[in-house]
């Protein structure tokens, strides 16, 4: 088992003949990911990869059966794919797009508050259940399938946590990078609920930053519904107020998003945080008694 | 980005808000003639820098004689503004904007920002104008009063005339409020606004609501849509080397250590340094070189760093993901050769080709040190910048 994507899901990929959606479209075909077909308009009827190519994702939906779309098209026109995808029925959606105007996700999000859907992204690493699908960005070979369900507002930060539960041989069953941006499609929350369902994983690391509150958020849904055991760690105790590090999501505003009040909230979850990114296995190791 | 006052105060206009008649000036004789041009006996003087607490640094005055609006611009154009809100060097100035004068009757606040917990535009009024929100919410949170804005409805009359009637405003203030409310609104969808505050609105002498300051805020990923508010951005306001950063696309920001710190991803570069930092050293800047790693783009990034004179050792973490390491490797070292990289680097590479990497850089017969592990990396760092502080 494992949450959001398995061996059958099957997916297409908007903005399918541009670069990055060539590039990351092979990998994902080498891992083994159900790609079966993607959207570029005007280029409808055409193949790439060795798969069809379709005007629009409802002659996609329609041709391939797909229920998952990965997005790679500029950030001006993802609103306009976000909902072209919400509207042909496709249930997850995993924008890697950095870089959307935060008013186009206020409106993406209230739409998807009405629909069943979900959206993983913007500005992420994508989603990967490790020996199964890999819809993104992120290096197939660091995983490994298995029994630690991961969740990040950071790419590369989620490399380090993989390759730490990869190395001590716990594995993954499925790593979610939610992304960096303000305005993220799904939550710590939406992911750690489906950690918690799963039958797969059997423990949760958490990687959060500074910025907004969605780490408190989280530490008092683990409180209230998590029995599994998790780590978290939060990068940017030594970041200053005020100043947008890199993701626009992560800057400490008006004194609040402080990672020494995310690590306080955690703690009295009773999460066990690490202050250094380099002990997450260790960590993971020591309150599983996995050795 | 931010906007000054005066280019907040120019959108304002535009959509038929009160502000009073005003102009930037760049020199004392410029701000003579505004004030003559304004007329009348009493004008607001105020130095233009991206920094609040501009009053009590003396960066805002009433002045009563065209002298003494020269002789404020006289003192401050060309100088530095210190005040609670920024360094100890301040911000520049470079522009002052004189105003006619507002007799005032009643200080209240106004602000509208993009609240992530609701993921909805919040409004944000309350009758204790004048003062930091902050500080009202701190104590007195009763005192905020909110409307939250569907985005696909849209702000509503009803809500303005609620925020209006709950501030104490009557007769015609109520409809001059939801107008301005209305207005806001409009003003932040179509400007890509991320914040926009006006503290303090006045009802003024005569009874009527008026916007004293005002502060914008836009979405730096909307720029691209506002090519006429991206013309508005004042580089001088930022860091030099920030801004010389933005330049090259990379994200950095100045701390005030001494270990350089380069590394791929946003939230790795923050961990980096806070790993510096736990292991007794000072990191000197947050950078995030970006994905790729490219020569160019670590060229650039090894420029900046080294900028800083603080700068005793580089510390440079790669997670390769889909390009390898070896790739970044050839990378730093043809920019450790074109740079002239005199202080230790110290370069730890995991992921993709980490390896084939670290044999790249040993190979290649320059001063780099290569860290085993995280620890190991940021423990050596911390050693070639000369110890634990």
């Amino acid at each position: 088992m494992s949450i959001l994507i398995n061996h059958d899901t099957k997916v297409i990929c908007q903005g399918f003949t541009g670069s990055q959606g060539t590039l990351h479209s092979e990998q994902a075909l080498a891992y083994g990911t159900q790609l079966v077909g993607g959207v570029t308009p005007g280029k409808g009827g055409s193949t790439h990869l060795g798969l069809p190519v379709f005007d629009t994702v409802a002659d996609a939906v329609q041709a391939t059966g797909a229920t998952a779309s990965v997005i790679y098209v500029p950030a001006g026109f993802c609103k306009d794919s976000i909902l072209e995808a919400l509207d042909a029925g496709i249930e997850l959606i995993v924008c890697i797009t950095e870089g959307i105007p935060t008013l186009d996700m206020l409106a993406v999000k209230a739409r998807l508050e009405l629909t069943g859907a979900r959206m993983i992204g913007p500005n992420c690493p994508g989603v990967i259940t490790p020996g199964a699908c890999k819809i993104g960005i992120m290096p197939g070979d660091i995983h490994l399938p298995g029994k630690v369900g991961i969740v990040s507002r950071s790419g590369t930060l989620t490399y380090e946590a993989v390759k730490q539960t990869t190395d001590r041989g716990f594995g993954q069953s499925t790593c979610v990078g939610i992304g960096g941006d303000p305005i993220p499609g799904s939550h710590f929350i939406d992911i750690l609920a489906l950690f918690q369902e799963d039958p797969a994983t059997e423990a949760i690391v958490m990687v959060g930053e500074i910025g907004g509150n969605a780490e408190e958020e989280a530490a008092a849904f683990i409180k209230a519904n998590v029995t599994k055991p998790v780590v978290a760690y939060i990068a940017g105790v030594t970041a200053p107020p005020g100043k947008r590090m890199g993701h626009a999501g992560a800057i400490i505003a008006g004194g609040k998003g402080t990672a020494d009040d995310k690590f306080a909230a955690l703690n009295d979850a009773g999460v066990r945080t690490v202050r250094s990114l380099a002990e997450i296995g260790e960590a993971l190791a020591e309150i599983t008694g996995w050795s | 980005m931010n906007l000054h006052e005066y280019q907040a105060k120019g959108l304002f206009a535009q959509y038929g808000l009160p502000v009073s008649e005003g102009y930037a000036v760049d020199t004392a004789d410029q701000a003579v003639a505004a004030a003559e041009k304004i007329g009348g006996e009493r004008w607001v003087v105020k130095v233009q820098v991206h920094a609040g607490g501009r009053g009590k640094a003396g960066g805002v005055k009433v002045v009563d004689s065209l002298e003494a609006v020269r002789a404020f611009a006289d003192q401050w154009v060309g100088k530095n503004l210190v005040t609670i809100q920024t360094d100890e060097n301040g911000q520049p100035v470079s522009k002052i904007y004189v105003e006619s004068c507002t007799d005032i009757d009643r200080e209240l606040y106004l602000s509208a920002v993009i609240d992530r917990g609701s993921r909805r535009v919040v409004f944000m009024a309350s009758t204790e104008g004048g003062v930091e929100i902050e500080t009202v919410a701190e104590e007195t949170p009763e005192k905020i009063l909110r409307a939250s804005i569907d985005p696909y409805v849209g702000a509503q009359p009803y809500q303005g005339r609620e925020l209006a009637f709950k501030l104490g405003l009557e007769g015609a203030q109520v409809r001059q409020f939801t107008n301005l409310f209305m207005g806001l609104n409009k003003l932040f969808e179509e400007s890509d606004c991320s914040l926009l505050e006006i503290n303090p609105l006045v009802v003024t002498a005569a009874g009527d609501i008026h916007c004293l300051d005002a502060k914008i805020n836009i979405d730096g990923n909307a720029l691209y849509r506002q090519p006429e508010i991206a013309a508005m951005d004042d580089p001088s306001q930022e860091d030099e080397r920030e801004a010389q950063a933005a330049e090259y696309n990379l994200n950095y920001v100045a701390l005030d250590g001494n270990i350089g710190c380069m590394v791929n991803g946003a939230g790795l570069a923050m961990g980096t340094m806070d790993l510096v930092k736990l292991h007794g050293g000072n990191p000197a800047n947050f950078l995030d070189v970006g994905g790729g790693a490219t020569k160019e783009a670590v060229s650039e990034a090894f420029k900046i760093i080294l900028s800083d004179s603080a700068v005793r050792a580089v510390l440079i973490n790669i997670f390769g993901g889909i390009v390898s390491c070896a790739t970044i490797a050839e990378g730093i070292i043809g920019a450790v050769q074109e740079v002239g990289v005199e202080v230790p680097v110290v370069v730890r590479f995991e992921g993709n080709n980490a390896e084939l990497g670290r044999e790249t850089l040993s190979n290649s017969g320059l001063n780099i040190i290569p860290g085993e592990t995280l620890v190991d990396a940021a423990e050596k760092a911390v050693a070639a910048a000369g110890g634990q502080s």
